[in-house]
């Protein structure tokens, strides 16, 4: 499989080896923990929102290189960025990762105008049981949106809810 | 990647164990994945299955079936005559005492809940507690639970030491007047360990406590005779014996099984029905209500008389050889880590690679035609007492050969590379 060599190259394999903005931000305004139970994966999202700006962002968590590198090029993309921003991104991520969109397609391209180095994951669609890899820090930043600012009660997130708004049919892990 | 069917490469087991005639009656096993041979080694998720019993699911469907227990039409009684013959099949291959100790169920799973609902339900009350053990799969914790909350009973859990074995003096503790029943997984699906479950049921007799084994993971790797274990119950699958998913068998003795209350209610479970009263049926029937799965049932014979012809013993000591092999082989790669090295194994080597998560693991492999399971197993106690959240797990059948172990050496060496 092509794609699957595409999908292990150089920049996913860095990002797991040195996430960036991986810990935790300090008195953090939002917060959500995204779990993929079927793989054990977790991952924990603090963000500091400040006039809807992410003025800062970090991820931790134990989880597969796909997850990993994911969320540390989510985090690099999203940091200081609108939050209005970093929800376009979330969708295109997601039509992209599960095969909504496809970059190869011209008129379909134009709709996934925002993904730039994230394009290395759409050779996740071709793995359906990773999918829910990819796709988990994207659930966990929109949980962490949502989630009521300094409270403490901290969302959660899985990829197996099916109340999750942005759950989507992608197979079994 | 090495020949797989290299004669010269393949000389476990004695004669009449040849490696190679095995091979050649698993059609499956000429698939290739990714341009490459499959290398198969999730037998422990499940097994493949050879030609013959293919076939006999062809001939079953083509010139036998019909509805059992039901009429007196020819096809109705030679499926009925199939069928039972199949569940002799199974007696003889477990040593049951009588044809109406097996019941046929949909797999392990459904003959545990049938274990909970018809002898949980009926004699397990508030305060009572059900002893099981920390290797369990899921499937033989959740059912108790869920007893344990409707009943207000407590589950007690026999803890392993660090190596994957139950530990014996904590389980004997365990035990009190409160204690009402025991239920053990024979072989952990998860590490391989073979638990004593003779010496167990044993201990669990001598205060009167009866005991269910969970033996999904065991009759596919080794002769196992209910009577010599003393078991009260013995649960197994038939899609891990080389047989059709969808077909699993409960092993009960008669007295207890006819203590029990029915599971599922309906047709062919009943000897007489009006709306004031319903007389049940004797065992097995009693347990099996609603049209069986007929084909499957008579599948699972023809595999388990295509494992006799080979040999249990045969199997048992190639598998054993093959696993030796795995494990001296994969224990010298720096930075893998085999989790679970109890004394008495089975069939299952499952392992961690330092900074590589076992899915990346799993991915990567099946770039070179290797099929292992990776994740939690069904078994997250067992994942968090060991302090990992998952591993990658290679399981071996009898038609595995050591030049796919090879394969599996070189794989994981293949994905270290990818991540160094």
């Amino acid at each position: 499989m092509a794609n699957l060599k595409a999908l292990y190259q150089e920049v996913i394999l860095d990002h797991n080896k040195k996430p960036r903005n991986y810990g935790a931000v300090e008195r953090a305004s939002h917060h959500a923990e995204g779990h993929n139970p079927l793989c054990g994966d977790h991952l924990s999202i603090t963000l500091a929102i400040a006039d809807e700006n992410i003025q800062n962002i970090a991820f931790n968590g134990e989880s597969c290189a796909i997850c990993k590198a994911s969320a540390s090029m989510m985090t690099v993309a999203v940091k200081g960025k609108s939050r209005a921003d970093a929800e376009i991104l979330i969708e295109e991520f997601l039509a992209m990762v599960t095969g909504k969109l496809d970059l190869n397609i011209p008129d379909q391209k134009e709709k996934l105008a925002h993904i730039g180095r994230l394009a290395v994951f759409a050779g996740v669609h071709d793995l359906p049981t990773r999918v829910k890899c990819a796709i988990l820090p994207w659930h966990t930043l929109h949980a962490a949106f949502d989630s009521v600012p300094q409270g403490d009660n901290v969302e959660q997130v899985t990829t197996e809810a099916d109340n999750d708004p942005m759950h989507l049919p992608v197979g079994n892990a | 990647m090495p020949k797989i069917n290299n004669p010269s490469i393949s000389t476990f087991g004695t004669p009449p164990f040849n490696i190679n005639k095995i091979r050649a009656d698993f059609p499956i096993l000429n698939v290739q994945v990714e341009g490459k041979p499959l290398v198969y080694l999730d037998n422990a998720a499940s097994a493949q299955m050879p030609q013959q019993v293919i076939d006999r699911l062809v001939r079953y469907q083509s010139s036998q079936h019909a509805n059992i227990h039901r009429a007196v039409h020819y096809l109705s009684e030679l499926a009925t005559a199939e069928y039972d013959e199949a569940r002799r099949k199974v007696q003889r291959f477990i040593n049951a005492a009588d044809e109406r100790e097996v019941i046929f169920t949909s797999g392990t799973t459904e003959a545990i809940n049938l274990v909970m609902h018809g002898y949980g339900r009926k004699f397990i009350g508030t305060g009572d507690e059900i002893i099981i053990s920390t290797l369990e799969h899921h499937s033989n914790i959740v059912p108790w639970q869920m007893l344990a909350e409707e009943r207000g009973a407590k589950i007690r859990v026999v803890p392993v030491n660090d190596v994957g074995e139950l530990q014996l003096d904590a389980y004997m503790n365990l035990f009190n007047e409160r204690t009402k029943f025991v239920s053990l997984i024979h072989v952990s699906n998860a590490l391989g360990t073979i638990n004593p479950v003779k010496k167990m049921i044993a201990y669990a007799h001598s205060h009167g406590v009866p005991v269910l084994v969970d033996g999904a993971q065991a009759v596919p790797h080794m002769k196992v005779d209910v009577q010599d274990l003393d078991c009260d119950f013995y649960a197994f699958s038939g899609h891990k014996l080389c047989g059709p998913t969808g077909i699993g068998i409960l092993y009960g003795k008669a007295a207890l099984l006819e203590r029990m209350q029915p599971f599922k209610g309906g047709g062919d479970m009943i000897l007489s029905v009006t709306f004031e009263k319903t007389t049940y049926n004797t065992i097995p029937y009693k347990f099996e209500a609603g049209t069986p799965p007929i084909a499957a049932a008579i599948g699972l014979g023809a595999a388990l008389d295509y494992l006799s012809a080979i040999g249990m013993e045969n199997i048992a000591a190639h598998e054993h050889a093959l696993l030796q092999y795995a494990t001296e082989q994969v224990s010298q790669i720096p930075g893998v880590r085999i989790v679970g090295t109890a004394r008495d194994k089975a069939s299952v080597l499952s392992f961690v690679m330092e900074h590589i998560h076992p899915h990346d693991v799993g991915t990567l492999l099946n770039q070179e035609g290797i099929a292992v399971r990776t994740g939690h197993h069904c078994a997250q106690p067992v994942m968090q007492r060991m302090g990992i959240p998952a591993t990658s797990r290679a399981s071996f059948a009898f038609y595995n050969t050591r030049a796919e172990v090879d394969a599996l050496v070189a794989g994981i060496r293949m994905v270290q590379k990818v991540f160094a």
